[in-house]
């Protein structure tokens, strides 16, 4: 159980300290380095307590996908700054204070929910130990969460509706290439015999 | 299944709207009626299954006769913006065949929201909606104010619905369970943690129906969309945010009554008193609008706070009137076009009455009812509620309300004096569509003649809400 306990607090104060140097950071870049670095100390965390799809989900969809998108949009941005990082040390003492009031806040809740037993025997999700947690995360999506799930997806449809909708645009002044207008173009559609007179020329459209 | 059909009929036709609209250009120019001929057959299918009362998907989704009336609402209002915002669309050249749809998708969103008998079930259908009213809001993309909505309300909206999302997770923390009744249940203990989550989904529904100390996004966003979504913003989604919260307030957190009816009474008086004062330096109609809205709110919120069956009538009723004021004033904004620039300063009502009678004396109407003069319908919506308010003996509350209703009048009455006194300018285009014109004159006679006949909507509401708790 000790080794237990010791992988978990080596995880948990990697997890925090990246954490803080997501926002402390002057390189943006690293910034993203350190949010992947937290995620895969969470997702390790996640497999500890025995959830490994959700551990999975996370390194697959956060790492893989959603990290390294924002690092391609950082790199691409390249802002300046060392403007915002000014502002955020304006506002420390006032962030401070609101952190603050939260922890108190949480300590009063944990204090309550630690005192007060009855709440939690409330708790009713079954939890089948034979099961690995994705048959058992899929059993409940489909059955007792099917509204949720399917709403989760109409939600997800309007976020790409949406995008399309905002960011595109057609252009007019752009040419295009038509493989079926070019390969149904025949010859008379674009040579025309002539017969030019002397001293006269040809009038050439366009 | 029978229960389930406006739901499902919307989802599917705006999935099949969709694709035939990709593939077809001629398609953007009937969308519109294709849907408006759709939300006028829903009106009646809700209307014919009023009385069912069924809970589905294990108890997390109910429909009863709270839920059809109040999707009945939201399907008028959604009808009228559609009525109303034809030509000014094609105007502004965002006539896209999305722009429907998403309207659509939205009220879909509304409906879950209406309907949701579980917290998850409310996130889901309160962002379903918020979602596509962030892209309504910047639908007009090549105008910068448009933009600067949609980009604002997104961010401010999305901090909302965090803090709405972390009251959640207090709730089931403590509860052990999403559904409302489960809720209740365990909710009889006084436990503070229980308050927090209150305090947080308070604020993150707050936020929604623009009740002050949460109003900051609602004056900016009305003025940059474009008139015809904030015709939308206007209505729909106040009912069906005020929908959730009566439910909200009654049926999980209904032992809690005397910590949320302080915290309701607190953001109903900050509403109506900052709704009557900041609305006075306003020169932009849309602007205005978003004030007034915001007062509304707080006569709403009022009537929420004493939770009596009679003051749940009053809420009921109050928006009712509330929508056909809106369709109203909005028509008449929409009809303020002069060589395809759209109008939307009080300044630009001057005139109206010589060149525009009928628009002048709707309007005139119209806001008379804002302001709550007898006999129009807006003075029996306020009467109601400070019925109810007083027989509860919370006198401060009833006279807050009747100062505020006082000032309002205020910037209320100029309207009119500009309409009829100030120095008359150009003539608007001669409105040609019937969409507007009907809505106009179909609001202003429901306004105008609701007095002769007040009981059939207060016997319809009175059974509807004697069944809430």
């Amino acid at each position: 159980m000790i080794a237990h306990a010791l992988i978990f607090y080596l995880l948990s104060s990697i997890t925090i300290l990246s954490s803080i140097m997501v926002i402390s950071s002057k390189n943006t870049v690293h910034s993203v380095f350190f949010l992947i670095l937290a995620f895969v100390n969470v997702s390790c965390l996640f497999i500890m307590i025995g959830a490994e799809f959700v551990g999975m989900i996370l390194l697959i969809v956060y790492v893989g996908a959603v990290a390294v998108l924002f690092l391609f949009v950082v790199m691409m941005l390249e802002g300046n700054f060392v403007k915002v990082k000014q502002g955020f040390l304006q506002y420390m003492p006032f962030g401070f204070f609101i952190a603050l009031v939260i922890f108190f806040e949480l300590i009063i809740i944990i204090g309550s929910w630690q005192f007060r037993p009855e709440f939690i025997k409330t708790a009713k999700i079954a939890y089948d130990v034979k099961e690995t947690n994705t048959v058992q995360i899929g059993k409940l999506l489909y059955t007792d969460y099917f509204l949720p799930f399917q709403l989760s997806g109409i939600v997800l449809l309007v976020a790409m509706i949406g995008a399309i909708l905002l960011t595109f645009r057609r252009r007019d002044n752009l040419k295009r290439q038509d493989i079926l207008k070019q390969s149904s173009r025949e010859r008379e559609d674009s040579i025309e015999l002539v017969d030019v007179e002397s001293n006269k020329g040809v009038k050439v459209n366009d | 299944m029978k229960n389930l059909i406006p739901e499902l009929v919307i989802l599917l036709s705006s999935f099949s709207l969709l694709i035939t609209g990709v593939f077809s250009k001629t398609f953007n120019k009937i969308i519109n009626y294709i849907i408006i001929v759709l939300l006028a057959a829903l009106i009646f299918v809700v209307y014919f299954n009023f009385a069912s009362s069924v809970t589905l998907f294990g108890n997390s989704y109910t429909i009863d006769p709270l839920s059809n009336f109040m999707k009945t609402l939201v399907l008028i209002s959604v009808l009228f913006t559609m009525l109303i915002s034809n030509t000014y669309l094609e105007r502004l050249k965002i006539a896209k065949f999305e722009y429907p749809i998403i309207l659509l998708l939205s009220t879909l969103g509304m409906f879950v929201m209406i309907s949701a008998n579980n917290l998850i079930v409310f996130y889901l259908g309160l962002e379903l909606q918020s979602l596509c009213l962030y892209v309504l809001a910047a639908i007009n993309t090549k105008s910068l104010k448009s933009s600067e909505a949609g980009l604002k309300y997104f961010v401010l909206g999305s901090l909302s619905s965090g803090l709405l999302l972390y009251g959640c997770s207090l709730v089931y923390g403590f509860t052990g369970s999403v559904d409302y009744s489960e809720i209740a249940k365990v909710a009889t203990e006084q436990s503070g943690a229980l308050k927090f989550g209150l305090v947080f989904i308070l604020c993150g529904i707050a936020f929604k129906i623009s009740a002050v100390p949460f109003h900051m996004w609602s004056p900016d966003v009305y003025e940059g969309s474009p008139t015809s979504v904030t015709t939308f913003f206007a209505m729909a989604p106040k009912v069906a945010a005020i929908a959730a919260l009566i439910k909200f307030l009654n049926v999980p957190y209904a032992n809690f009554i005397s910590e949320w009816r302080t915290i309701v009474i607190v953001l109903s008086i900050a509403s109506m008193f900052l709704g009557a004062v900041a609305a006075i330096g306003q020169s932009n109609l849309k602007r205005l609008m978003a004030y007034s809205s915001i007062g509304h709110v707080g006569f709403i919120l009022a009537g929420l706070a004493i939770a009596t069956p009679q003051s749940l009538s009053a809420v009921l009723v109050y928006l009712v009137i509330y929508v056909f004021m809106n369709i109203g004033v909005f028509a008449c904004i929409m009809s303020l076009n002069r060589n395809g620039v759209y109008f939307e300063n009080i300044s630009d009502l001057s005139g109206l009455s010589k060149h525009h009678p009928l628009i002048a004396i709707c309007l005139t109407i119209l806001t008379f009812s804002l302001a709550g003069i007898p006999p129009l319908a807006g003075f029996f919506a306020k009467f109601y509620i400070f019925l109810a308010i007083i027989q509860q003996k919370i006198y401060y509350l009833a006279v807050v309300g009747l100062l505020s209703a006082v000032i309002a009048a205020f910037y209320y009455l100029r309207i009119i004096k500009v309409i009829y006194f100030d120095a008359a300018k150009e003539s608007y285009e001669k409105n040609s569509n019937y969409g507007i014109k009907f809505s106009l004159i179909f609001s202003t006679v429901v306004i105008l003649f609701y007095f002769i006949d007040p009981s059939t909507l207060n016997t319809i509401v009175e059974s509807i809400t004697k069944n809430i708790k």
